[in-house]
């Protein structure tokens, strides 16, 4: 089984501890990373991280993370910088833009506030919404591992009523490290492990780490790729000018 | 006749950046499942740190088989030795200290 981590936060001003991030992450049984960059990123930085990825053999996604006020700036990012990375999450921080992310196909990933449990908007609508286009609700673990006390016990609950409510409308749920440091990344049995205690059952929690978000980035590799027309249309052979 | 306790051995890995020793591991391990589980979850675990080396930081574990995902779950969430950030690695589970001892090469 070919595990994924789709947030690794990594610094990207220090190349020497994003390079321990990334072997310690190749070490643990990752073969997939997904790095949060920033939108207006260079590309000859983005090659540079590459290099380090395929250095430790591990395949680098470009990843995402718009942080939207409103339903104009959450369209706008989609519309500016969807085709230039191959995972988008938004962090809903509002019901609105909660429902427009759940409805609208170039979102890949849903993420909530931990700090906020209020602002966790993973309700059945919000999940039926989803449903019908391909987000998946993302659950960041370096959260769960750092919350601690009521903290964490809020969040288990709320954790636990989003996961079930994910399963019934078959929503997909994406299991990332969300670490900014080597020692908050896990064994991805580890994190199944911990899954476990808010009722999600260790195959579902494994698929979480690699099926689904493998699934992702082939998706949105094929749309990216230039022989895409339309979903389920590509082209397989130009005919030759005579 | 089959075994009345049947127990669960765990080859682990601690990732510090300082020393740490078996008491303070011990302690980690046992808060750890305090905290997530509480005084009868503790119970039921049949916990026992059965071997850490302080110098390559390797070590095992045993639960019983039932409490097995409580432990995982436990050890997995452990951020902190002591007052140090820290983190712990399950490598292999196993039936028998014989056969962990097989699946694991533990450096010397």
């Amino acid at each position: 089984m070919k595990f994924s981590d789709l947030h690794l936060r990594v610094p990207l001003n220090d190349l020497e501890k994003t390079r321990r991030m990334i072997a310690k992450s190749s070490e643990l049984g990752y073969s997939q990373i997904g790095v949060p960059l920033p939108s207006g990123i260079k590309q000859d930085r983005v090659d540079q991280l590459c290099q380090v990825c395929e250095e430790f053999g591990v395949d680098f996604v470009t990843r995402l993370d718009l942080v939207p006020k409103s339903l104009g700036e959450l369209l706008g990012g989609l519309r500016r910088f969807r085709r230039r990375f191959e995972v988008v999450s938004v962090l809903c921080s509002s019901k609105p833009l909660a429902r427009q992310a759940a409805k609208d196909r170039r979102v890949d990933l849903l993420c909530f506030s931990v700090a906020e449990p209020r602002k966790r908007f993973f309700d059945w609508a919000e999940a039926e919404l989803a449903s019908k286009s391909s987000a998946a609700f993302e659950i960041d673990m370096a959260q769960v591992l750092s919350v601690e006390g009521s903290a964490r016990v809020s969040l288990f609950s709320r954790l636990r009523r989003e996961v079930a409510t994910a399963k019934s409308f078959g929503v997909p749920v994406v299991i990332s490290s969300g670490a900014m440091e080597a020692l908050l990344l896990r064994k991805p049995q580890d994190y199944a492990s911990l899954a476990w205690l808010f009722d999600m059952d260790v195959s579902r929690a494994l698929e979480a780490l690699s099926k689904i978000p493998a699934c992702i980035v082939e998706r949105n590799r094929g749309k990216q790729s230039s022989g895409y027309v339309a979903p389920g249309v590509r082209i397989i052979r130009e005919k030759r000018s005579l | 006749m089959t075994k009345l306790v049947r127990r669960r051995y765990l080859a682990f890995r601690v990732e510090c950046e300082d020393s740490v020793d078996q008491r303070a591991v011990s302690g980690a391990v046992w808060d750890a499942v305090l905290r997530l589980f509480g005084e009868v979850g503790c119970s039921q675990a049949g916990l026992n740190l059965v071997h850490f080396n302080e110098g390559t930081k390797y070590g095992v574990l045993r639960c019983s088989h039932k409490a097995l995902p409580m432990v995982r779950a436990a050890v997995a969430s452990i951020t902190k030795i002591g007052d140090r950030p820290a983190a712990i690695h399950v490598l292999r589970v196993s039936g028998s200290l014989k056969a962990l001892g097989k699946k694991v090469s533990f450096p010397p």
